[in-house]
């Protein structure tokens, strides 16, 4: 034990601050605080002052400690920044595949180091373009993929062996990653040295996002698939971002999103360990993805939390040996939900707030809303201007030059314990539930969010939250921002080069390759390799997904609100 | 003491797009106005709220769509409802939807457009102000 | 408007908006639907009522969905009144069970309507005894009646079923206390669903324990009452419960000889009871209240001019022209 507060230190603090609080409550008859109740976003409540006493219990080596060392508080590796910035990942996809790599290849040439593909909701749900169920939604929110010829036109002329490239994709993640891996196997490289991260992240699904496709338990397995064969076959990649992030967005509080995250990530190490993998030779791809929300503090705060309760959670729990497993790296996106459709402009500031953060957090990889991603898929400009934004933050205003700099402050540090301690009762209550999937079962997390979300609006038109530009400083022009239109004329064009490769694929090598990959479900076998030879057949997106409607059933939505 | 008619008002989902937080909060509104709310669920098409708008005989239907896909889901959910001789069952929307679009979707029957940044009173009180139980 | 006899034709040719208005106004309390009703009358009778009762969560709408689906299969219609509680605080309700059986929304022999409980005049019982009227009288082969089983309205509810499903989930032990207590006797076949959940043989037991001791009832030949396993999400159980449903039918019929609750005396005397008790608070109540007597008179005990007992004999007797009961 080694506090980081002496207790004479403490105990003269705290005479300190109580005749300081005494002769401050004085004034308030004068001159009464602003506020009744002081809280954050999530409506957590915030002392007037934070000192020696909040953080009295810390032990320094026990809780805080150097960079890239154990509980790793202040980030994963030694040298953070100052070795390298982080990666500026921002999420793009529009239209057609077509439409997306010259997107692509816009923003490496601006500078962007990493790759990041939206799908649209056709794609993203494991459904064609020509499906009935797809109507009207053809390259709406993001690109169409529907054979392995629309992967390749997506990534033609980009290095993917030496950029890493992530695709926000979950029922249908085995599907699309195999697409990938048939890709660049026909472009000649090697599976090997294939770098990037499917999101792969069901259980959130479950929760918050409701992308969903088969019944949770096998849904579980078809990740547990894809851990494994990423383990053995395709070592560079990260096969689930563990996501807190939709969570978020679906109105829970940072607590909860924290909470649920580290939960699912639980659930996702049990599954592999089921499976018979050693914790060490899976746990250091497991990579996380959170929101970064308006309340700088309590983001901070919680991206602090979130690595030392990993690392704790991987070390007595699974016992992992290896330091990288007990490491929680991170992707962040600033929070969609914060952004407001009324005074656009004002959009570029949050997520400048938010962004920051995430750096001061210690994020590994950021991607920064568009200004007008509230309205539509964000235009050129739009999406520059975002990038720009984390490049003033690397390098312009010194944010960058030392690691975790808030680390130490008696408010930073109180609220990061606090986060850890209230996220931790809410991991407890869900392994008495008997974990994240009888959780789930139980409706437990959707029912918590539900409730924090309507909480938080009603806050909002009670005017107890400020909102700039909506409940407060409103103004009644609007200023015309410049939006992207997708082309409606896209989808006849995606069902007739679809419907075309169908009948032009040799059908017989298709089929055989489906009823390959029915025997690998109904068997309990891998079925990532029978998904790769699929995809080089020519088989849709659509009719992958099938077999597994067909061998696992459908999920339908159990309606909690 | 009943024999009043209730407001019946049923909150759909058109579409494959999951984000459901806007149509869960408004039902609840919907519930603490006082009104009975049929929560269709997600992912469903056009078709499947028409036929349910209708044997649940709701005085309105209000669609949420954040994927952009209400182009097409909003007017084709009007549509089927003439074709089932059931225009007097109102259509209201709600969700991201750019200015121009509104204009294209109230052209197209859609009665009111709710976007980012309506309060929830906002939409109680249009919904009382316009929306009457039938007779 | 369609007049009234317009709407019956409507109705008994199934046309879905006709039918969905009817229910509409029964639930409404609309007098005039009373002349649609009796006209009905004469067109029900046929269809089989499944009730379906059990705590929130034991996946009632579950069960609900997938026997839609195998009597679909059997090539029967359907129809489905869902019993969502309405709000106490505002009055309104969130109706949600059609959200687990929306994949049948489609299908034109499935009608499926989600009712609020409301804090009806009449009693919930009296109004979705009439919305299975109309679900029969539209054509329906089976009408399934879904509620959450607590309360007496609940229970009453299901009295008008033929075949009562109680639905529990394992390891709900007060919930056990409870069919004990209230709706043992409503209760034709038990299930226990999502019984793959720790707790579901102790269940089992409890529940055979409970059935057994009316052991002797049994061997005078009552029926008694089977206990099933099932998984509803996967579709497990559900044929069972559907085959022990069908027998139940034919013990009914080897008992009363006929299917129809109005040719079986207990069954007409306990509607036409329910009946006449409604249409008297109803009339009465309604009366009173719209003149402002009732207000009135409760003024006065409060006052303590006059007491509860001589004011409800005012204010009732007059009306029904009885004598005293003296």
């Amino acid at each position: 034990m080694s506090l980081t507060y002496n207790r004479k230190m403490l105990e003269e603090a705290g005479e300190v601050y109580d005749r300081w609080d005494r002769e401050v409550e004085k004034t308030f008859e004068k001159h009464p605080e602003r506020l009744e109740r002081f809280s954050t976003v999530s409506d957590m409540e915030i002392q007037r002052i934070y000192t020696p006493k909040d953080v009295a219990e810390q032990d320094f080596v026990r809780d805080v400690g150097a960079p890239g060392q154990y509980p790793f508080t202040r980030g994963v590796q030694p040298t953070m920044y100052r070795g390298r910035l982080w990666t500026m990942r921002m999420f793009a996809g529009l239209g057609s595949a077509k439409d997306t790599n010259a997107r692509f290849h816009h923003l490496v040439n601006a500078g962007q180091t990493g790759l990041s593909t939206a799908f649209d909701m056709p794609t993203l749900m494991g459904y064609d373009t020509d499906s009935p169920r797809a109507r009207g939604e053809c390259g709406k929110c993001g690109v169409a993929i529907d054979t392995l010829r629309d992967m390749e036109e997506l990534f033609e002329g980009l290095p993917i062996d030496r950029i890493t490239t992530s695709m926000t994709i979950n029922p249908p993640a085995p599907v699309i990653w195999g697409m990938y891996i048939a890709m660049a196997e026909n472009r000649g490289i090697d599976r090997r040295q294939l770098g990037g991260t499917i999101q792969n992240d069901m259980l959130k699904e479950f929760i918050a996002q409701k992308t969903f496709m088969c019944p949770p338990k096998p849904s579980l397995r078809l990740i547990t698939d894809t851990v494994e064969f990423g383990t053995q076959e395709v070592p560079r990649w990260n096969t689930i971002s563990i996501s807190g992030y939709h969570i978020r967005e679906a109105g829970s509080t940072a607590v909860q999103e924290l909470a649920f995250t580290l939960a699912d990530g639980i659930a996702y190490v049990d599954a592999a360990l089921e499976r018979g993998l050693d914790v060490d030779d899976f746990a250091p791809r497991l990579s996380f993805f959170f929101n970064s929300h308006l309340d700088f503090f309590e983001e901070l705060a919680k991206f602090r939390a979130a690595r030392r309760m990993w690392a704790r959670i991987m070390e007595e729990r699974f016992k992992a040996k290896n330091e990288r497993s007990l490491w929680l790296r991170f992707h962040t996106q600033t929070a969609g939900c914060s952004l407001t459709a009324q005074q656009p402009y004002n959009n570029i500031v949050r997520t400048a707030i938010e962004a920051l953060a995430a750096v001061m957090g210690g994020t590994q990889s950021l991607h920064t809303n568009s200004l007008d991603e509230v309205l539509a898929i964000p235009t050129e400009e739009a999406a520059t201007i975002a990038l720009r934004t984390q490049q003033i933050i690397a390098e312009e205003c010194g944010a960058a030059n030392s690691i975790d700099p808030l680390g130490g402050s008696y408010m930073v540090e109180a609220l990061t314990d606090r986060m850890e301690e209230e996220a931790f009762e809410i991991i407890h209550k869900i392994d008495d539930m008997g974990g994240m999937l009888s959780a789930i079962e139980k409706n437990y997390p959707q029912q918590e969010i539900a409730d924090a979300a309507y909480h938080y609006q009603q806050q909002i038109d009670r005017k107890e939250k400020t909102v700039v530009g909506v409940n407060k400083y409103v103004t009644e022009e609007s200023l015309p921002v410049e939006l992207l239109q997708i082309d409606e004329e896209l989808e006849r064009l995606q069902i007739e080069r679809t419907t075309r490769i169908r009948n032009d694929r040799d059908r017989q090598r298709a089929r055989d390759c489906l009823e390959r990959l029915e025997e690998a479900c109904v068997e309990g076998r891998n079925v990532m390799p029978p998904i790769i030879d699929a995809a080089k057949a020519h088989a849709t997106l659509q009719e992958m997904c099938d077999v597994f409607r067909k061998v696992f059933g459908e999920y339908r939505d159990p309606g909690i609100y | 003491m009943e024999r009043n008619r209730r407001l019946r008002v049923m909150v759909a989902k058109p579409g494959l797009d999951g984000h459901d937080r806007g149509a869960r909060i408004i039902a609840r509104a919907f519930r603490d106005a006082g009104f009975e709310v049929v929560y269709s669920g997600l992912h469903q098409t056009p078709e499947e709220i028409v036929h349910a708008a209708i044997q649940e005989d709701v005085d309105l239907i209000g669609l949420s769509s954040l994927a952009g896909a209400h182009s097409y889901l909003f007017p084709a959910v009007v549509e089927f409802l003439k074709e089932r001789d059931a225009e007097d069952i109102q259509v209201i929307g709600g969700g991201i939807i750019p200015e121009e679009d509104i204009t294209r979707l109230k052209a197209a029957g859609i009665r009111e457009i709710f976007t980012p940044g309506s309060t929830l009173d906002d939409i109680v009180a249009w919904v009382r102000e316009n929306v009457n139980p039938k007779e | 408007m369609p007049s009234t006899s317009e709407l019956v034709e409507k109705v008994i040719s199934g046309d879905v908006r006709s039918v969905a208005r009817v229910i509409r106004d029964i639930d409404d309390g609309i007098p005039a639907v009373r002349d649609v009703l009796k006209a009905l009358y004469p067109h029900t009778g046929k269809a089989y009522v499944i009730g379906i009762t059990g705590a929130p969560g034991v996946g009632k709408s579950t069960l609900v969905d997938q026997m839609i689906g195998h009597l679909r299969a059997d090539g029967k219609t359907v129809g489905v009144l869902a019993v969502d509680p309405t709000s106490p605080f505002s009055g309104g309700a969130i109706l949600g069970d059609r959200v687990r059986m929306q994949r049948h929304s489609m299908d034109e022999g499935v009608f499926i309507r989600s009712l609020a409980t409301r804090g009806h005049f009449g009693g919930l019982t009296q109004s979705t005894r009439s919305a299975i009227d109309v679900l029969d009288a539209m054509g329906k082969d089976i009408v399934i009646v879904e509620t959450v089983g607590v309360g007496q309205d609940e229970v009453d509810v299901v009295r008008s079923a033929h075949t009562t499903v109680i639905c529990v989930i394992p390891g709900m032990g007060d919930d056990i206390q409870a069919i004990k207590a209230g709706i043992l006797e409503v209760g034709d076949i038990f299930l226990i669903n999502k019984a793959d959940r720790e707790g579901s043989d102790k269940t089992l037991s409890d529940l055979r324990l409970m059935i057994d001791m009316d052991q002797k009832k049994y061997e005078s030949g009552t029926w008694k009452p089977p206990i099933l396993k099932a998984q509803a999400v996967f579709d497990q159980g559900v044929t069972e419960l559907l085959e022990e449903i069908a027998k139940h039918a034919d013990y009914l019929r080897s008992v009363y000889g006929d299917l129809r609750f109005r040719a079986r005396k207990d069954k007409v005397r306990e509607e036409l009871a329910e009946m006449i008790k409604n249409r008297l608070v109803e009339t009465v109540l309604r009366g009173i209240t719209d003149t402002g007597e009732f207000e009135e008179a409760a003024e006065a005990i409060v006052r303590g001019d006059i007491d509860p007992y001589t004011a409800s004999d005012d204010l009732v007797l007059p009306k029904i022209s009885l004598p005293d009961p003296e």
